[in-house]
C-alpha cells in the first residue's frame, strides 16, 4: 500500500448529495487524490463491508460519515467506522442533526409502516403484507436490516470528533475543513478542539445574507408559491418564514440570495439549545397586530410548524413524541 | 395516601403581576395543590419556549404561563408576545402528539389572588386527568446497546 493518508466516506440515512457535495470541490478532488487513497467509499468504490471490518482499529485516518442512523445497518457500520477511523466526522445536516429524515420522530416505526404499506391511497395491500426482516431460501437466510423507531444521530450513536453541518456542505466549506485536515495529518498546522463545529462561519445566517433588513413587522405569513418577493428586501419582513435568524451561517446565504427563504439546514448558532424554538419565538414575536387575539390569529396560521421550525433538527431537538 | 398520580407542574409566572397574585394568594391563606413549582420571570414575554420544552424533557408533566393582562404589561408589550408564541407552541406539541392542554396560559393581575388559585386548581386537576407525559424518561430508547435493540425488534409488528 502507499503511505497516502486512509479516507473513507459513508452514507447511511442519507440521500446521496451529500457525496455529490465533497465532488463540488471540483479540482481540489486531484489535491485529494494526490494526499489520500480511498479505501471505504460505497458510492464510489467497491470495498464490501467485510473489507472494512477487516482493517486494523484507527487504520482509517479521515472518515467522512453522512446520514443519520435510521436502522440496525446504519448503526452497526457507524460502530465499524468509529473503531477503524482515527478522526470520524460527523459530515451534512443528517449525521449532525438528524436532516430531513429525522421528520419521521413524529412517528414510530409501526406508525410509519402501517401508513406506506397499509393505510396509503396508492396501496393495494388486502392482505395487509408487510416486507419481512428475514426470509428463508434455499441457500439460507436473507435478512433486511431493522428499522428503528426513533432517528438518531451519529453522536448519539458513537463518539464523533467533528461536525461539518449543511445539506449538503457547501463545497468551499468542505475544501476548507479538507485543507485543515490534511495540513494537521502532516504535521504542519493544528486541528481544532475535538468536538468542534467546523466548516461554519460565525454568526448566524442573516449576518451573510445581503438582503437590505429593517424593522420586521408582520401582518399575515405567506408561502413562496403566492406572490414574487421583493429582491432586495429581508425575506422574514415580506412574510416569508426563513429561518435565517436561528440557523448558523456558514453557507454564504446563497438560498435567500435567490430568493429561497433560509431552511435552517446549518442548525443551531452558538449557544442555542433548540434551533426550532428559537424560530417558533421570533415568528411570534415579529407578529404585529393591534389585540393579543389578532396576535394569536395570525400566528396560528404558519402551518406545519414542526416542518418548518425542526425540518433538519428533529431529532437533536428538546421535542419527543408522546407516549404511544 | 392515596396512590392517584400527582403531576409535575412548572408555572412560569411574571414577576409583575402573577407572581404577586401567587403571593396575595399566600397571604390571604387561599388553598390550592401543591403540585406546580413557581419560577420568577421577569416578564411572560421572557419565557423563550425553549424553557417549555426543556421542561417537558427535564420530567414536567404540564407547563402554565402566567403573565399581566394585555395591556398591563410592565414592559408594554411583552404579554403580547406571548400571545404569538402560545398558539403556535400548542399546535407544535400537537404535530408531536400531546394532548391539547399540556401549556396553559392565563392573565393573572397582582389582585387576582382568587383566580391564581383557581387557575392552579384547575390546571392540576387537568393534567392528573391526562396523566404523566413522560418525556424524561423517552429517547435513547433503543439502539442504545445491543440487548435493547433486540428487545425493540420483538416488539416491533413485522
Amino acid at each position: 500500500m502507499s503511505d497516502k493518508f486512509k479516507f473513507a466516506m459513508y452514507w447511511a440515512g442519507s440521500c446521496g448529495g451529500c457525496e455529490i457535495a465533497l465532488l463540488e470541490i471540483k479540482e481540489k478532488i486531484v489535491e485529494v487524490d494526490a494526499n489520500y487513497d480511498v479505501v471505504f467509499w460505497p458510492a464510489a468504490t467497491d470495498f464490501k463491508y467485510k473489507d472494512l471490518e477487516a482493517y486494523d482499529d484507527d487504520y482509517i485516518d479521515v472518515c467522512l460519515f453522512n446520514g443519520c442512523i435510521r436502522n440496525s445497518e446504519n448503526e452497526h457500520i457507524a460502530k465499524v467506522l468509529r473503531d477503524k477511523s482515527k478522526f470520524l466526522v460527523a459530515f451534512g445536516a443528517c449525521a449532525v442533526m438528524g436532516g430531513i429524515p429525522g421528520l419521521a420522530n413524529v412517528a414510530d416505526a409501526a406508525e410509519i409502516k402501517k401508513l406506506v404499506y397499509i393505510d396509503s391511497p396508492s396501496i393495494d395491500n388486502p392482505e395487509g403484507i408487510y416486507p419481512q426482516e428475514t426470509f428463508e431460501v434455499a441457500e439460507g437466510t436473507l435478512d433486511l436490516p431493522h428499522m428503528y423507531d426513533t432517528v438518531k444521530t451519529l453522536d448519539q450513536t458513537v463518539d464523533v470528533d467533528y461536525y461539518v453541518p449543511g445539506c449538503a456542505p457547501e463545497a468551499h466549506q468542505i475544501a476548507a475543513v479538507l485543507d485543515v485536515v490534511t495540513a494537521a495529518l502532516k504535521g504542519e498546522g493544528e486541528l481544532p478542539p475535538k468536538g468542534s463545529v467546523v466548516g461554519v462561519s460565525p454568526k448566524v445566517c442573516c449576518d451573510e445574507c445581503e438582503r437590505v433588513k429593517e424593522e420586521k413587522k408582520i401582518s399575515s405569513f405567506k408561502r413562496i408559491w403566492e406572490f414574487l418577493p421583493d429582491p432586495k428586501k429581508c425575506l422574514l419582513e415580506q412574510g416569508l418564514i426563513c429561518m435565517g435568524p436561528a440557523t448558523h451561517a456558514g453557507c454564504g446565504a446563497r438560498c435567500t440570495g435567490v430568493g429561497m427563504p433560509c431552511r435552517g439546514c446549518y442548525g443551531a448558532p452558538d449557544g442555542v439549545v433548540d434551533q426550532g424554538a428559537k424560530m417558533l419565538s421570533t415568528v411570534a414575536s415579529i407578529v404585529d397586530a393591534p389585540t393579543p387575539e389578532e396576535i394569536a390569529e395570525i400566528a396560528a396560521t404558519v402551518p406545519d410548524p414542526v416542518g418548518t421550525f425542526y425540518r433538519f433538527g428533529l431529532p437533536v431537538s428538546l421535542l419527543r413524541r408522546a407516549k404511544v | 395516601m392515596t396512590d392517584q398520580f400527582e403531576p409535575r407542574l412548572i408555572g412560569f409566572l411574571c414577576r409583575w403581576c402573577s407572581y404577586n397574585g401567587a403571593d396575595l394568594a399566600g397571604t390571604s391563606r387561599l388553598k390550592y395543590p401543591a403540585n406546580m413549582v413557581p419560577i420568577k420571570t421577569n416578564c411572560s414575554g421572557r419565557v423563550d419556549p425553549t424553557h417549555i420544552l426543556k421542561a417537558f424533557k427535564e420530567g414536567a408533566d404540564g407547563v402554565l404561563i402566567a403573565g399581566c393582562h394585555p395591556g398591563d404589561c410592565h414592559y408594554i408589550n411583552g404579554n403580547y408576545r406571548t400571545a404569538g408564541r402560545y398558539p403556535l407552541m400548542e399546535k407544535l406539541l400537537e404535530q408531536m402528539g400531546l394532548e391539547h392542554g399540556r401549556v396553559r396560559l392565563e392573565w393573572v393581575s397582582a389582585a387576582e389572588g382568587e383566580k391564581f388559585q383557581r387557575v392552579v386548581t384547575e390546571f392540576t386537576e387537568e393534567i392528573r386527568a391526562l396523566g404523566p407525559l413522560g418525556w424524561g424518561t423517552q429517547f435513547h430508547d433503543e439502539a442504545a446497546d445491543g440487548d435493547a435493540a433486540e428487545a425493540a425488534r420483538e416488539a416491533v409488528p413485522a
